[in-house]
């Protein structure tokens, strides 16, 4: 058996269930030939998304799970087609693989807005997926994964489902027209039933069936709420994440790396943390240290005790000093000018104004971590991530050998949000691992490792012109800094700079779909090296909240209705986005005379493919503002799982909500000042206001849902937080300049 | 010298230094990782165990200092039978990542505990400490509730 076999088999008994005699299903292809990655050893892969054992059915993920249900969802489309019995199925996550390259990441490619792409421009970016599968991208991002996965998996079950029924045809001497199927069985019209665990192996050497899908009227899955595949396991403590791998012989280990960023260490003395109980190595990591020990809490003692001598950061000292950095980036050229409609220069502005947001840390709920063993010259990982072949490629470099001899594991993961697709933990582990061959090494971070060596969403600026005439916009225009996300994320992951516009610096502020007649977004790129990286919806986290705040300030400028002048705009423009507006309308009751004591704003981003529209109510209570309702509305067309949708709208809000209200990662001389949840927190049960979804499907196209839900839920805020007091906060968080409950 | 606990009905054994956070001994002497590290510093419940059916922030409490049986969420259900609140929890199909919600079940088991029919109001302070990154309080929150009616109908029935 080849490597590769093994490599499959060792993935699959991660998933807790041992695969014992399987198979996976033959080659697979659309266009062209992509190799298999599955081997099963003694069973059967019919592609890679389906393996047939004596257990029964596993369907293969190739994204990662992250709380996001993309597990349920891309295992009910293969299921759907393969007549499969959901309530059975086993879902595990795919090696990495060039077979799972993410071809929908490229939907975003072309620098035009979403609402806006002819049909013409969609068949382009089918191009440019193939693109992002020579570079073999399999990513877990840009809420792309039911897009990308919406065809080609259902096609893997139904191309699997046809050589199952060829097979028994030829042992039944039947048409195989004849046949059917159903919870995992051939079914003949004389109610003869072949299961398919019997019919996989012989299924898996035939070439694949070219099938038509489904009818969506047929289905019996897709468009329902199904029981997540990953909920048992996660309700009894069983769902493995980086760092609940159990090995004989494990050590225990934890990093501190020079915490004013950018800087180093000239030196160290291990002799306080090797005098502590259970500390059995520091080692040296270059700009940091290691401390291996006999459980995590010894580690962690230990690599506080070690004296370090750190060298300083080359950021500016202050955060200002910061901020006054990317503000330089005004006086630059514009890297893009993504939306120029009309005459902005000849107009006067009536407001002109400047908008701040902050740096953010993801904050997972997991810290970083990963279990790492270099054994015979073969590297095994388990790490939660979010870019299965980037991390195996880094861990291969790390520990100096190929790539063929690692073995990468994506298990669980606590909380994604763009932090796990970085590599850092990954390399760390690798590396330890090397040092220590032999040995299981579990890495964990600490919190406050983890808060100071974020890859930070970027802070940016933006200046803003406008004026409004006869209660409609006649101006918007936008001037936005920030350094860049994509040049940052991208260069690392493919190592070598991304040059032209860059779309996601201002994404959420271009793209949106309003008809304003002079109408310009121009982009600058600001020179700070400051760590940052994809953190939920990238650009349109604060792009989003540039935008709909000052929409909300033209539509007040102009003595309307911010809901009701929304409309107006964007109804013409793209009757989708339009259709969003009147559901959250709808949904909350806008229009109707708000108590004293309330403030209700509204804001609408179209993001990922998905407009979503929030309305925000705040009530004081006790002297204190409470966020006490919201209300979201989306249309990401089809639905394949009404209730997943739902929760990711929720997740998407609470998570914008939460850095809109309190979130700040500030720096002193390089440094994080926040460094655990005291400084850094987020919204908890007692101040998440009641939230009520409406899911819309006018959309002809289908957009994703893990993302779109953040950006607006910030200006929202911000607008209702101006209609409760009158006081317009041009800056986050919010929780600076108001009294919120928190 | 060693430490003897109990641990979810069954008596372990444990070399672990004394001052050693019970949340290392679970996860890294035991090998019971369903309770999950956060923040060490008892500001995320990710940690939460049960001490004689007190929730108690296990990253806080020292191994010496345990006064009591330990359950953890493996301790919960019992054989392949999900306790009523894990029921309730799937019911919902309120987790997303998962990670923080084994100590969210630990916080609402002793809520239940205490409080049979609690209001959103007892929900949401017995719930505070406990951070969830997805967001999934809404379920949680029903999901609690939820619980609270099957516990007080099998009181009944």
């Amino acid at each position: 058996m080849s490597r590769l076999g093994k490599i499959t088999r060792r993935t699959l008994l991660v998933g807790a269930v041992a695969v014992a005699g399987g198979a996976a299903f033959g080659i697979y292809q659309i266009r062209k030939p992509v190799t298999n990655p599955l081997r099963p050893e003694q069973g059967a892969s019919l592609n890679p998304y389906v393996i047939i054992d004596q257990h029964g059915i596993s369907i293969i993920a190739p994204r990662a799970e992250m709380g996001q249900g993309v597990h349920t969802t891309l295992a009910a489309l293969v299921a759907e087609e393969l007549d499969a019995d959901w309530e059975s199925v086993r879902v595990l996550h795919g090696p990495p693989a060039a077979a799972y390259f993410n071809a929908a990441l490229a939907h975003g490619a072309l620098p035009v807005p979403g609402y806006a792409m002819q049909d013409w421009q969609r068949s382009v970016t089918e191009g440019l997926g193939a693109a992002t599968k020579l570079l073999g991208l399999q990513v877990t991002g840009g809420s792309t994964s039911t897009i990308d996965g919406f065809t080609r998996m259902r096609m893997a079950g139904a191309s699997a489902r046809e050589a199952l029924k060829a097979v028994a045809a030829e042992r039944l001497g039947v048409e195989i027209g004849a046949l059917r199927t159903e919870s995992g069985q051939v079914i003949a019209p004389d109610g003869t039933e072949i299961d398919y665990r019997d019919l996989a192996e012989a299924a898996a050497t035939r070439p694949v069936p070219q099938v038509a899908l489904r009818n969506p009227d047929d289905w019996k899955l897709l468009g329902r709420s199904l029981p997540r595949s990953d909920m048992r396991a996660k309700v009894t403590g069983q769902a493995q994440f980086s760092t609940d791998i159990n090995l004989d012989g494990m050590k225990f280990a934890t990093v501190r790396v020079c915490p004013y960023l950018g800087g180093g260490m000239a030196g160290f003395d291990p002799a306080p943390a090797l005098a502590l109980p259970g500390v059995e190595q520091v080692l040296d990591l270059g700009d940091g240290i290691a401390v291996v020990a006999s459980n995590t809490w010894a580690a962690m003692q230990g690599a506080e005790a070690v004296q370090i001598d750190w060298t300083p950061s080359p950021l500016p000292a202050t955060t200002d000093e910061m901020l006054d950095q990317i503000a330089r980036a005004f006086d630059t050229r514009p890297n893009s000018t993504m939306r120029d409609q009309g005459s902005p220069d000849d107009l006067a502005a009536q407001i002109e104004v400047e908008y701040r947001a902050p740096f953010l840390a993801h904050s997972t709920m997991e810290p970083m971590g990963a279990t790492a063993l270099l054994q015979d010259g073969h590297l095994t990982l388990w790490v939660g991530n979010q870019a299965p072949r980037e991390h195996a490629k880094v861990a291969a470099d790390a520990a100096g050998i190929a790539v063929e001899d690692v073995t990468l594991h994506t298990v669980f993961l606590g909380g994604g949000f763009g932090r796990r697709v970085e590599t850092d933990i990954t390399r760390q582990a690798a590396a330890l691992a090397a040092m220590l061959p032999q040995t299981p090494i579990r890495l964990t971070w600490s919190r406050e490792e983890d808060m100071r060596h974020d890859f930070y969403r970027p802070a940016a600026i933006a200046r803003m012109r406008g004026a409004v005439s006869d209660g409609r916009a006649v101006l918007f225009d936008a001037k936005i800094a920030a350094p860049s996300v994509t040049r940052a994320a991208i260069g690392r992951m493919i190592g070598r700079e991304m040059g032209g516009p860059d779309k996601g610096h201002v994404e959420g502020a271009f793209d949106q779909p309003y008809a304003i007649p002079n109408y310009r977004v121009a982009g600058h790129l600001a020179d700070l090296d400051v760590p940052i990286g994809f953190w939920r919806a990238v650009g349109n986290s604060f792009n989003g909240f540039f935008h709909e705040s000052f929409i909300d300030e033209l539509a007040h400028a102009a003595g309307r209705d911010p809901l009701q002048f929304r409309l107006d705009h964007v109804s013409a423009e793209s009757p989708v986005a339009g259709g969003v507006l009147e559901a959250v309308r709808d949904l909350s009751g806008w229009g109707a005379p708000v108590p004293e004591g309330v403030g209700r704003g509204v804001a609408m981003t179209w993001s990922f493919g998905t407009p979503t529209a929030v309305v925000i109510d705040l009530e004081r209570e006790g002297g204190k503002i409470r966020i006490a309702r919201a209300f979201i509305a989306c249309d990401p067309g089809l639905v394949l799982d009404p209730a997943i949708v739902r929760a990711q709208m929720e997740s998407g809000l609470i998570y914008g909500l939460s850095a809109a209200l309190m979130g700040e990662i500030t720096f002193t001389d390089g440094r994080a000042d926040q460094g655990n949840f005291p400084e850094y927190d987020a919204l908890r049960i007692f101040n998440t206001p009641r939230i009520e979804v409406a899911i819309v499907q006018d959309n002809p196209h289908m957009g994703g849902v893990g993302e779109p839900g953040t950006p607006p839920a910030m200006p929202a805020l911000a607008n209702a937080l101006f209609a409760l007091t009158g006081q317009r906060v041009r800056e986050l968080p919010l929780i600076k300049h108001a009294d919120f409950l928190v | 010298m060693a430490v003897t606990l109990v641990v979810n009905g069954t008596r372990r054994e444990t070399e672990f230094a004394p001052e050693t956070p019970l949340l290392w001994v679970l996860r890294d002497g035991f090998g019971l990782t369903g309770t999950k590290f956060g923040c060490g510093v008892a500001a995320c419940g990710a940690c939460t165990v049960h001490i004689n059916g007190e929730a108690v922030r296990a990253c806080q409490i020292a191994l010496g200092d345990v006064w009591g049986d330990v359950t953890t969420i493996e301790g919960l259900s019992t054989g392949d039978t999900l306790a009523p609140l894990q029921q309730a929890w799937v019911r919902h199909q309120v987790a997303q990542c998962g990670y923080c919600q084994s100590g969210q079940i630990m916080q609402a088991a002793q809520l239940l505990a205490q409080t049979p029919a609690p209001t959103d109001d007892e929900i949401d302070a017995a719930m505070a400490g406990n951070l969830c990154r997805c967001g999934t309080y809404s379920a949680i929150r029903a999901a609690i509730h939820d619980a609270a009616r099957a516990l007080d109908g099998r009181r009944a029935g």
